[in-house]
């Protein structure tokens, strides 16, 4: 049987369930972020393999897009990280409660 | 050929992807971080498998050198040696795995539900990168140009974010 379009639909879309586990599972802010690129990762998979079986190349530049603004998102939220660490002194979504009534 | 290699990147993307998740062995971001990395390259070679090139070269340029670099940069910054310790609580365990199978369910469901589609391929897309290019000059050249200001806008803003003492 050739591999098709359902073949990287079905790897996407694994991908992204791992990560939306790991967001909802994982207590620490960067492994939390890490899946987050997971999930930005397989919606770029099904865009590419979208792109591929059906000859346009317009789900290839949106990809493209999606990098780069990923790029810049991991930069802002390692940064935001950053200063939260050096305000609390912890990376753990627990202990991060200020916002709690 | 082409079946065995996609079969064999599949698995492995999947595979590392579960470890970053959930490692049994070890809890340390760092390991993470590096099964993050295996991931993204394997899945460079699914997009090499889909004649996507150029995003293969631009995946593994911006991904797995310098995203992840920022990312283990951060992270023995921080130095999260204590966090290792603390376990994943049941409950969280238990709301994770529901909303994660639902979601797999409602994936499964509409792609049980799609038709085959026919395989013919535009032999025209072959090695993206020239096209690739004409279609981002020309259509998408508003938005490049957008991109590239947020780019900066990032840079000025993780520049004030991590400054000592804001004025």
């Amino acid at each position: 049987m050739n591999v098709g379009l359902e073949h990287y639909l079905v790897v996407s879309a694994l991908l992204f369930s791992l990560g939306l586990l790991g967001v909802l599972v994982r207590r620490n802010l960067l492994v939390i972020y890490m899946s987050l690129e997971l999930m930005l990762n397989s919606a770029n998979l099904a865009l590419v393999a979208f792109s591929r079986f059906n000859n346009n190349l317009n789900g290839q530049v949106m990809v493209f897009f999606i990098i780069t603004v990923a790029a810049a998102e991991v930069a802002v939220g390692l940064a935001l990280i950053v200063a939260l660490y050096r305000k609390h002194q912890t990376a753990h979504v627990e202990d991060l409660t200020t916002m709690k009534l | 050929m082409h079946d065995l290699l996609f079969y064999l990147f599949a698995a492995l993307t999947l595979v590392c992807g579960f470890l970053v998740v959930a490692n049994p062995v070890s809890r340390n971001p760092v390991t993470s971080a590096m099964f993050l990395v295996l991931t993204i390259v394997f899945m460079a070679g699914l997009f090499v498998l889909l004649h996507a090139f150029f995003l293969a070269a631009v995946q593994i340029l911006v991904y797995a050198g310098a995203v992840m670099v920022l990312f283990l940069f951060v992270i023995m910054l921080l130095d999260l040696k204590e966090e290792e310790q603390r376990k994943v609580k049941r409950l969280s365990l238990v709301c994770g795995l529901v909303s994660v199978g639902a979601i797999v369910a409602i994936f499964v469901k509409s792609l049980l539900a799609t038709i085959p589609g026919t395989g013919r391929l535009d032999p025209r897309l072959e090695g993206a990168t020239l096209p690739l290019g004409k279609l981002l000059f020309t259509n998408f050249l508003l938005p490049f140009e957008i991109v590239s200001v947020l780019l900066l806008v990032a840079m000025v803003g993780v520049i004030l974010l991590t400054k000592k003492d804001l004025k």
